[in-house]
């Protein structure tokens, strides 16, 4: 069994009224903006499930749209955030699939990313897809996120690079669209890599993205 | 390394000749390879935060976007202005901070989810209304604080704290054992104390279900805010003079769990049974969606 943190029970300080419907919101949207990583200028999110339903009186849409704006979960303004946002394009809208979480959702950013994720309890959550590939990432560990051609030697080349820094390697999953095509790979960290190791990443042939992405507070 | 279960917490108290605030702070150390001393700033945080959603939640009347809820904290306030409470200062105080911390989480304040945000209330509103009544300082409850997260924490190792998974057994219902363990600390009970006030409010909250109308944290969550915390002293009470749980906490975790696999989804956090399937609780989920859409 995995010894857990005491303020797993005392926390998060946050804006009410719900750790899974408000604060897990807020941390969804974070994420989504840590790994899309550029400015936000048009979001569509869409909710399915519990946060469709019962997200209104959760102040759940708020908390998603604050997220991905950079609010920290405690923020005083979120309850205000519809009237303080001016220049973001956003819109929402509410689906029931009960192929999903009952608390689900997905982000549309800017036309160009997709990402889904859900809140799994007590604030935590997970994002699961990133334009249409698996992924398992729930914020606690910093992350390195990578697509590439499928081709045999690419989980040892990004691993010996890391391997080099003496960097831990917490838990390392792949997946990939066929045998041959484009796949992705997110390595969790017990130390974030530095940018000269990203930047060797990058050069690695056949590899078409990367993102570093921080673990959340 | 590692306390997964109450008889291992005691057994560390007992060989270490510590009490359970020690051992939490320690262990939380290790854990996150900080000193004790950052622990406790962490702790501290946390409850400046609980102080300030209290103070923030005394002076508001606004109410929940449902507009259901939120000005029945100054009802008491007032109330207690022409008349005090049969059971004195303290029944009066932890009755309003709580229901002050749990109304400001409806209308989106600041709080501290302690060990969920429905159930935000109950832990900070006697730790803080007992401390003032009674002087005791902030150091002390730091100490009882952590106290209730350890006591916490032991029980989540067990089973997962949400209305979705075991009802509100384990929200509210483990947000009064906390207390009342820290309550007990702070009030200078042992650690057999501390364990046995948390095992009487434990035992007395089995099957507690969570069936709040039309999803929302407010009813019946707000006002059972103010029931627990009052559940928690009782228990606290009892254990200070010596009463012990017959059935021994460890064994009462796993009751809870199983109780919780047992209980219908109908009543699990899902708004398909129980109050929120009420004549009254269906008309107001009415009432509500035809406002939102």
């Amino acid at each position: 069994m995995e010894q857990k943190s005491i303020f797993s029970v005392i926390s998060p300080i946050m804006a009410g009224p719900s750790s899974s419907h408000t604060a897990g919101a807020v941390r969804l949207g974070l994420m989504a903006r840590n790994i899309y990583g550029k400015e936000v200028k048009k979001i569509k999110f869409i909710l399915y499930n519990s946060f469709a339903t019962t997200g209104f009186g959760h102040g759940t849409d708020k908390g998603l749209l604050a997220g991905i704006l950079g609010y920290s979960v405690d923020d005083a303004d979120i309850k205000n955030i519809f009237n303080i946002v001016k220049d973001v394009d956003y819109s929402f809208e509410y689906l029931q699939d009960i192929s999903r979480h009952p608390n689900s959702v997905d982000f549309i950013i800017n036309n160009e990313m997709t990402i889904s994720g859900d809140s799994v309890g007590a604030g935590e959550i997970r994002i699961n897809n990133i334009n249409g590939f698996s992924a398992n990432i729930d914020g606690s560990y910093d992350t390195l996120i990578l697509s590439y051609k499928d081709k045999p030697g690419m989980i040892s080349t990004v691993s010996s690079l890391i391997q080099k820094q003496k960097i831990n390697i917490a838990s390392l999953h792949c997946d990939r669209a066929s045998k041959g095509g484009t796949a992705t790979m997110y390595v969790a960290l017990d130390i974030p890599i530095g940018d000269e190791v990203l930047e060797k990443v990058r050069q690695i042939k056949d590899v078409f993205y990367t993102a570093n992405i921080r673990k959340l507070k | 390394m590692g306390i997964f279960s109450f008889a291992e917490l005691i057994s560390a108290c007992k060989k270490q000749n510590k009490k359970i605030y020690e051992i939490a702070q320690e262990e939380e150390a290790i854990l996150s390879e900080v000193d004790t001393e950052v622990v406790r700033l962490k702790t501290l945080e946390n409850l400046t935060a609980m102080k300030d959603a209290i103070k923030n939640g005394l002076k508001s009347t606004e109410k929940s976007i449902s507009n259901w809820c939120g000005d029945d904290c100054v009802k008491l306030s007032e109330r207690y202005k022409k008349r005090h409470a049969l059971f004195g200062n303290v029944f009066e105080k932890i009755t309003t901070y709580a229901l002050a911390t749990a109304e400001e989480n409806l209308r989106m304040g600041r709080i501290v989810a302690c060990p969920t945000a429905g159930s935000c209330g109950i832990v900070p509103s006697v730790i803080i209304a007992v401390a003032e009544e009674e002087k005791i300082n902030e150091t002390e409850q730091i100490n009882g604080l952590l106290t209730a997260g350890m006591i916490g924490l032991i029980v989540s190792n067990k089973v997962q704290l949400a209305g979705a998974v075991a009802g509100c057994q384990a929200e509210c219902g483990v947000a009064s054992a906390m207390t009342a363990g820290a309550l007990t600390e702070m009030l200078g009970g042992g650690a057999n104390e501390v364990i046995q006030a948390s095992a009487l409010a434990l035992k007395n909250i089995l099957g507690l279900t969570c069936d709040p109308v039309c999803g929302l944290v407010e009813v019946p969550c707000i006002k059972r805010n103010a029931f627990l915390a009052i559940h928690a002293v009782t228990a606290s009470e009892l254990a200070l003079c010596g009463v012990e749980s017959k059935i021994p906490i460890d064994e009462i975790v796993d009751t809870l769990k199983i109780t919780g696999q047992l209980m219908s989804p109908l009543l699990k956090e899902t708004s398909q049974g129980g109050l929120a399937k009420t004549k009254t609780g269906v008309e107001l989920e009415k009432l509500l969606f035809n406002k939102c859409s």
